[in-house]
């Protein structure tokens, strides 16, 4: 598939070369095979044609370089605005120097929560700091053994009030726990819910009214498509997200839902999960995501050598 | 509360009441429309071009374009038969497959009620031996149904588990065993083969089993179900998926490119985390919600 995309773009610029700038005429081949990439990358179809709209406008008038092709010239153009549109960085969990920082984490079912309580555990640990994770899960059958189990695999303290059918008061009794016992952080996991299940998402608005978590963030799976808009625009309205956190990228799945959920909620994106066990949690870095997003990393990488080239010579 | 309002593929929107010209925007918008079910670009173009060649320069009505799309995606997904394939004699076994977190576990629950109900005796395998709390899980949905439940302890061989399982029916009279499997990514190599190797186990107790291996496909997923597919069914020789979490905002028209390229039907939908949100596949009713 990537090489039919390389190909279609070949074609597409070969009339241009050497006409030294791009123009509204000359991009348009070129610009429709990039969004066909990026809707196969399940980036939603909104986000993709803002994003093109607004490629086109800062690609228009740009030179191209006389040793590049013109379509290595918009295709580095395209990977330089993902980047920049998928940062800033910020991986910190923004500690609070006094009293325990609450974390919550939210998602669709089987998004990946609860895995994640404990890959953000062992993170912490790292510093020497011993989380305590709260069994906000009511719902889903063993999900408080689920996370009694990895507390006990990481030597972490798990709350859990097993009779309590309100996750509201189990989460606020957690935190008051996490007070008494001086735990700086504090992580809930909350159960997986559908963003139009008005019940439960209001239900994790009340959550939010009772114990106001410091961070909130989103956990996506990695090979979600196109209804990533809806959900996450869902999620963010009923909590005002800080962060993002995308699993499951250990596959092959292209993770283009990331992208139309950083454009839908606007914050930072903090980690991606690259495997099952606690280890697999890595910083964001937008480079990579970009790449892998628009799967013509031979162009980018010709592209940037000549321009490191030139670069030089001036 | 599940509700669809929360859609936006409402094709209805593209059409005035006195009609629309079928021009280039409408088609844009119409592939817009089409994308947003996540049936993928090419299947996407296919629908759209075919309506441009049919209905280009003239002024349709809603129900006319919505007819033929439905149409055609009916007869793609027209299927000789949702049915379990059942064993001539002795059980019936059914595993279970797909990647993390899609809805293994909770099919199995929700199937293993349905067929229950219905005045089968089951066992239920818990072959994820790997995940925390995988097997109290499926624990948890045995009680629920009354059936019986073989597990094997954590980090047990789930081709032991599974082994265990076909026996234990085999033994009590059970007209069907569903294995659970853990979650794993179609990219593992290791983990793939362990499929492999569960179905070659089974297929040691009873000549013909599995009779059934079902994919579960999230149906939030998006074009790496088609990767997914692929993948569990080179390993694993899928026969048919379950299409979970259907009850969300997502369409899951990622099946449509799926049901072309390999031939898989689609047996079963999830429609919630109750024991009776399952339900049988249905073309129609699918086909109609894609485009609602
Ligand atoms: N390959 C892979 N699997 C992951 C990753 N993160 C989580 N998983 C797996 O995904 C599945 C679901 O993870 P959970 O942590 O139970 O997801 P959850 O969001 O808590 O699920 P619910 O509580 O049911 O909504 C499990 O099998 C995890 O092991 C990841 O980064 N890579
Ligand atoms: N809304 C909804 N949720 C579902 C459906 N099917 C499963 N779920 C939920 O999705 C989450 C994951 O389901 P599981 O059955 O644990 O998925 P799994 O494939 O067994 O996960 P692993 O074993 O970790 O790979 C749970 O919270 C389930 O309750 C469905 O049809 N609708
Ligand atoms: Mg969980
Ligand atoms: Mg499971």
């Amino acid at each position: 598939m990537f090489e039919s995309l390389s190909d279609g773009l070949q074609s597409a610029f070969k009339s241009l070369s050497g006409k030294g700038k791009l123009t509204e005429g000359n991009m348009q081949d070129g610009l429709e095979i990039v969004k066909r990439s990026m809707l196969e990358a399940d980036v939603s179809y909104s986000v993709v044609e803002d994003f093109m709209a607004q490629v086109s406008e800062r690609a228009l008038g740009k030179r191209v370089l006389l040793s590049l092709r013109p379509h290595e010239e918009l295709v580095n153009i395209v990977h330089s605005e993902l980047i920049s549109i998928l940062g800033p960085v910020d991986p910190s969990l923004h500690l609070k120097k006094d009293g325990p920082t609450i974390i919550m984490l939210c998602g669709l079912q089987g998004s990946g929560k609860t895995t994640t309580c404990g890959k953000l555990s062992q993170l912490l640990k790292e510093e020497n700091i011993t989380p305590l994770l709260v069994a906000a899960d009511l719902q889903r059958p063993a999900a408080i053994d689920q996370l009694h189990v990895i507390g006990d695999q990481l030597s972490v303290p798990v709350f859990s009030d097993k009779g309590n059918q309100d996750p509201v008061a189990v989460c606020k009794a957690g935190v008051d726990k996490a007070i008494k016992d001086g735990n700086r952080v504090v992580i809930l996991d909350t159960a997986g819910r559908l963003a139009i299940d008005e019940t439960l998402m209001a239900e994790l608005k009340r959550i939010d009214k009772k114990v106001s978590p410091d961070q909130v963030y989103l956990v996506v799976d990695g090979m979600t498509g196109q209804d990533a808009v809806n959900s996450a625009g869902a999620f963010n309205e009923a909590l005002e997200l800080d962060g993002v956190i995308m699993t499951k990228l250990d596959g092959d799945a292209r993770g283009g839902a990331l992208l139309s959920v950083k454009q839908v909620t606007g914050v930072p994106i903090k980690f991606i999960g690259t495997g099952e066990h606690f280890d697999a949690l890595e910083p964001f870095r937008p480079e990579g995501m970009a790449s892998r997003i628009l799967q013509m990393g031979d162009i980018v990488a010709a592209a940037r050598e000549a321009h490191r080239i030139v670069d030089e010579k001036e | 509360t599940k509700t669809r309002q929360a859609l936006n593929t409402d094709i209805r929107d593209l059409f005035k009441s006195e009609g629309r010209l079928v021009d280039d925007e409408f088609l844009n918008e119409l592939f817009a429309r089409l994308i947003r079910t996540d049936m993928g670009v090419a299947s996407a173009e296919a629908v759209r071009d075919d309506i441009g060649t049919r209905f280009r320069a003239r002024v349709v009505h809603f129900d006319d374009i919505l007819e033929s799309i439905t149409a055609q995606t009916r007869e793609l997904l027209a299927q000789e038969s949702t049915e379990i394939q059942f064993a001539e004699s002795g059980p019936t076994v059914i595993l279970v497959v797909g990647v993390n977190g899609s809805g293994k576990t909770t099919s199995i629950g929700k199937l293993a009620y349905h067929l229950h109900s219905t005045g089968h005796k089951i066992v239920l395998g818990a072959g994820d031996t790997f995940r925390a709390a995988a097997v109290e899980q499926l624990t948890v949905w045995s009680g629920r149904i009354g059936c019986e439940i073989v597990t094997g302890k954590h980090e047990a061989d789930p081709a032991s588990v599974a082994f265990q399982t076909v026996e234990k029916a085999i033994e009590i009279g059970a007209d069907i065993a569903i294995i659970d499997t853990a979650g794993r990514l179609q990219t593992q190599t290791n983990l793939m083969q362990q499929l492999d190797k569960i179905r070659r186990v089974i297929g040691k107790k009873i000549e013909d089993a599995p009779h059934e291996v079902l994919l579960v496909l999230d149906a939030t997923a998006g074009q790496n179900a088609i990767s997914q597919a692929r993948g569990f069914s080179e390993a694993a020789g899928c026969t048919g998926i379950v299409l979970a979490k259907l009850d969300g905002s997502a369409k899951g028209g990622v099946i449509l490119p799926i049901r072309e390229q390999f031939q898989l039907p689609v047996k079963f939908v999830g429609l919630g985390e109750g024991l009776e949100d399952i339900a049988k596949f249905d073309s129609t009713t699918f086909a109609k919600a894609l485009f609602e």
